[in-house]
């Protein structure tokens, strides 16, 4: 057993009380979390999911949404899809959640420095990725060029609405936004997110490459950049697998020859596209 | 006999006619002149006989679908550098889209018979503007493919 699983916190869910919950789309919010020991939380890194437990009903992976460098709340944000994640977007502030955690492997932002940073999102895949561009914000000046490229379904699903703004206008940064429709009130871009990584905007031969989203969305992605010269082993990407353990024993995410919760989440492209074939669309 | 020259030139500016001979571009400025859209103008419509296709070098267009009693759904913005429309190449002739101007927009306009006529005369034309279009319809038709999906729609749960 590795030491990580023998770790009897990363067996049993340590309860959090909600100290604020935000609605953030239709069926997407945000929880923030604080120990209800009043104790110190675990660091993260960027990329990272935690275990969470709706009491009662059952335990569900999600991506850490918040910023690493910040003394606060645990923060996640959550798409309601079914019975465990709907329960969670009733809890309210006081409410009680366990949480099991941060698990797998990160974002390479160290590895990355130096380099343009291109991060391209699909719907609630900005959520895993923020903390990444908390990051880079935070220690802009070691990156060259960092572009965010964000598709949504339609305006009115456009997560992080305000700091995507933000983001564009405070910052040294190219953020592009698109969605796959709209009516005439929207003034932005119509068209897929690979329209954004074909437009350029980074120098592909010092890329690094950070994708989350739905994975047709990041095959073609990653067809789009390598179009444009960037290398395959600079393209990261995020896999969602369905999780019981999250420690490496029970084979429930297997993929491959790999565990999604202890080898990944977060995959370099070439580690794992073999096993991303899935039928043509 | 200036207006040619100044096409001439926007023509080899065009991203879209990048590296092309100057023989070539001289063929082509003879079938293209330069338009204005006003901002919220039809450039064309749905159904309607093929004559044009345009580059854009300046302002924003929307690809729209209409359907009785709905709004206008958006499902493409183009930009400068971009190429509007390849109808004219594929029989019969006929938009399959609204292109409406967003913003005010400017254009190089290219007749279609005039062009069809000269690629069928000059077969190493032809091959060119198939050689540009091509992709053009690839990257159009994969998106399309993407967006019918609906990617990024709520999971349903799959029947087993
Ligand atoms: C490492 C990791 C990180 C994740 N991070 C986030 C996150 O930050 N925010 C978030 O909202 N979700 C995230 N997810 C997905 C989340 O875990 C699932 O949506 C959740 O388990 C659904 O549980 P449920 O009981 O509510 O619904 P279920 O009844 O389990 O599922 C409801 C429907 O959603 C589908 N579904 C379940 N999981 C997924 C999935 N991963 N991808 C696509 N469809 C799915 C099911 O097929 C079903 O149709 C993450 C998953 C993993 C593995
Ligand atoms: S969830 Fe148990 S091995 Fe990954």
């Amino acid at each position: 057993m590795s030491t990580a699983a023998a770790d009897p916190g990363l067996w049993l869910p340590r309860p959090y009380r909600v100290s604020r919950c935000k609605r953030e789309l239709s069926d997407t919010f945000t929880l923030e979390l604080l120990p209800a020991d009043g104790e110190a939380m675990p660091a993260f890194r960027p990329g990272q999911f935690n275990m969470l437990y709706a009491f009662g009903l059952g335990e569900v992976p999600i991506s850490i949404s918040g910023d690493p460098d910040a003394i606060g709340p645990l923060v996640h944000t959550i798409r309601a899809v079914g019975p465990v994640t709907e329960a969670m977007r009733a809890l309210q502030p006081a409410d009680e959640i366990g949480v099991r955690g941060p698990f797998g492997s990160h974002w390479p932002v160290a590895d990355a420095e130096g380099m343009d940073l291109v991060i391209v999102a699909g719907g609630v895949g900005l959520a895993p990725l923020r903390p990444a561009i908390y990051h880079a914000l935070r220690h802009r000046r070691r990156y060259g060029r960092v572009c965010v490229f964000y598709g949504a379904r339609t305006p009115d699903d456009i997560l992080f609405k305000t700091e995507l703004k933000r983001w564009r206008g405070e910052f040294d940064m190219l953020v592009e936004v698109t969605v796959d429709r709209a009516t005439r009130d929207w003034a932005g871009k119509v068209g897929v997110v690979t329209r954004l990584v074909e437009g350029g905007g980074y120098d592909p031969l010092h890329t690094v490459a950070l994708m989350c989203g739905p994975e047709v969305m990041m095959r073609y992605t990653s067809r789009a950049l390598e179009a444009r010269g960037v290398a395959r082993e600079r393209m990261y990407l995020s896999l969602e697998r369905n999780m019981k353990c999250a420690v490496g024993l029970c084979g429930h995410c297997q993929f491959g020859p790999h565990f999604v919760c202890k080898d990944g989440p977060v995959f370099r492209l070439d580690a794992i596209e073999s096993l991303l074939a899935v039928d043509e669309l | 006999m200036g207006d040619i020259v100044r096409i001439h030139q926007m023509l080899g500016e065009h991203p879209f006619l990048g590296e092309l001979p100057e023989s070539v571009l001289e063929t082509l400025a003879g079938c293209a002149s330069n338009c204005m859209f006003a901002a919220d103008s039809i450039i064309f419509r749905d159904g309607q006989p093929a004559q044009h296709f345009y580059l854009l070098r300046y302002g924003t267009v929307s690809l729209e679908i209409r359907s009785p009693g709905r709004e206008a759904l958006l499902i493409d913005t183009l930009y400068d550098g971009d190429v509007l429309g390849w109808s004219w190449l594929l029989p019969p002739y006929r938009w399959n889209m609204d292109a409406h101007a967003m913003t005010v927009v400017r254009a190089l306009a290219f007749d279609a018979a005039c062009l069809r006529s000269k690629a069928e005369a000059d077969p190493a034309l032809g091959y060119e503007l198939y050689r540009r279009f091509v992709p053009v319809m690839g990257r159009r038709l994969m998106a399309a493919r993407m967006q019918l999906a609906d990617l990024y729609a709520r999971p349903v749960k799959a029947c087993r």
